[in-house]
């Protein structure tokens, strides 16, 4: 039986816990709805991105550059996973890096050679455990506070360079899809070869200044850096709406620790109370 | 005037949508003005000057930083880098752009890297220029 002062201090101790998560809770909410309205703000462009490319890629006659097309080989695949910074923020991280494991275990059980590539800390954390010898790469956002559209695009221009450079033949875009505070959809994407939505719409009559060629040459990156940007976005919001209902579930269960432990110690010192009056009662009544 | 449907949107956000009468559009090739039932055509901008006639004599100039402009029988959608309305651009940042083409054509190795960089100064000179900066 625990004492009153044990009692005392485990109450004391959850309600700073409580404290804690509360507040993370709210500044989870906050940042959510800056997440949120950036992700909204950046559809617009990768929505016309989209139609744009399915417009000059459905003009396209024959294969095209390699970024549309691929190398022709799909013998080493290369995994782009999006992860969040920081825990705390439910089953958020794990959710991603459970998708992308099994994306590797089936492509190792046909025979394929992975790369992983890790954007955020916490799923390099879990991966590395596993997969420590595949992953080439670790890239840090920790330093960035609001995104923008730069940070995407350096990773898209890494990921570039790798496949220039014959790294890899195709790959694949692991990130959150964010459906609501409650919801997030852990979502793979392929990045190269192109996957144009919608598939190929009716070639219209264009004409392409520069050339058509040229053209396809600066929108696929271009695309590239869309899509990494609007996974990165979509990230953010998922990650904050993840934590804000995991802290939520904290804070709430915190309270009810607090209720049960106070019961317990009221239990507990009603119990004392009435030991000590016993024990002056027998010690008056054996006078 | 007839009107066509315009959008102007960047990686951040959408910056323009609606109906209006005319766009300058600075194509890499050169500058070109787009009116209701403009020709289908897809091309590549360079850091200029959109100049926007919404109707009668409203309009808007907007700098871009290149990008793609994109004309079908629905309008014109212009895909900017990065866009900033004229009056809210400072000469600073005109400055640092310059500043950036210099290191950038100082730091290319290739023949071609130094064309690009090159050419990309002198069109943010020619902005300059342009704006009286």
């Amino acid at each position: 039986m625990a004492s009153l002062k044990d009692l005392r201090t485990r109450i004391s101790s959850v309600k700073a816990t409580q404290k804690i998560t509360k507040a993370m809770q709210m500044v989870a909410a906050a940042k959510l709805r800056r997440a949120q309205s950036a992700a909204e703000a950046a559809r617009p462009y990768s929505e016309r991105m989209g139609a744009v490319l399915a417009n000059v890629a459905g003009g396209m006659k024959g294969g095209g550059p390699a970024l549309l097309a691929g190398n022709g080989k799909d013998q080493v695949h290369l995994l782009v996973v999006c992860t969040a910074e920081r825990g705390l923020c439910g089953a958020f991280n794990s959710s991603i890096v459970r998708l992308a494991r099994e994306r590797i275990n089936a492509l190792q059980a046909q025979g394929k050679t992975v790369k992983i590539l890790c954007v955020g800390k916490k799923g390099w954390d879990q991966l590395r455990r596993q997969y420590s010898s595949q992953i080439i790469d670790l890239i840090d956002l920790r330093a960035v506070r609001q995104l923008a559209f730069t940070d995407a695009d350096i990773i898209a221009k890494k990921i570039i360079a790798l496949f220039e450079a014959g790294e890899f033949d195709v790959a694949t875009l692991f990130f959150s899809r964010f459906r609501s505070v409650i919801a997030q959809i852990p979502t793979a994407q392929q990045l190269i070869p192109a996957q144009i939505e919608g598939g190929a719409a009716t070639a219209s009559a264009y004409e392409y200044e520069p050339g058509e060629d040229e053209i396809l040459a600066t929108l696929l990156p271009r695309n590239i850096s869309v899509q990494v940007f609007r996974a990165l976005l979509e990230n953010a919001a998922s990650e904050q709406g993840a934590r804000m209902s995991s802290m939520d579930n904290a804070t709430r269960n915190a309270g009810e620790m607090i209720k049960k432990q106070t019961i317990v110690y009221n239990r507990t010192r009603q119990a004392q109370i009435t030991k000590e009056l016993i024990e002056i009662i027998s010690g008056a009544e054996a006078l | 005037m007839a009107a066509f449907h315009f959008e102007l949107v960047s990686p951040e956000k959408l910056l323009f949508t609606g109906n209006v009468e005319a766009v300058g559009v600075p194509g890499s090739d050169g500058d070109f003005t787009v009116m209701k039932d403009h020709a289908p055509v897809m091309t590549t901008m360079r850091p200029g000057i959109v100049d926007v006639n919404e109707s009668g004599s409203k309009s808007l100039r907007l700098f871009v930083r290149g990008g793609f402009a994109d004309v079908s029988s629905k309008g014109l959608t212009i895909l900017a880098e990065q866009a900033i309305p004229l009056d809210q651009l400072k000469a600073e940042d005109v400055a640092k752009e310059i500043k950036n083409a210099e290191e950038d054509l100082a730091d290319a190795s290739t023949e071609d890297a130094r064309a690009k960089a090159q050419e990309r100064l002198d069109q943010m000179r020619e902005l300059r220029a342009a704006l009286g900066v």
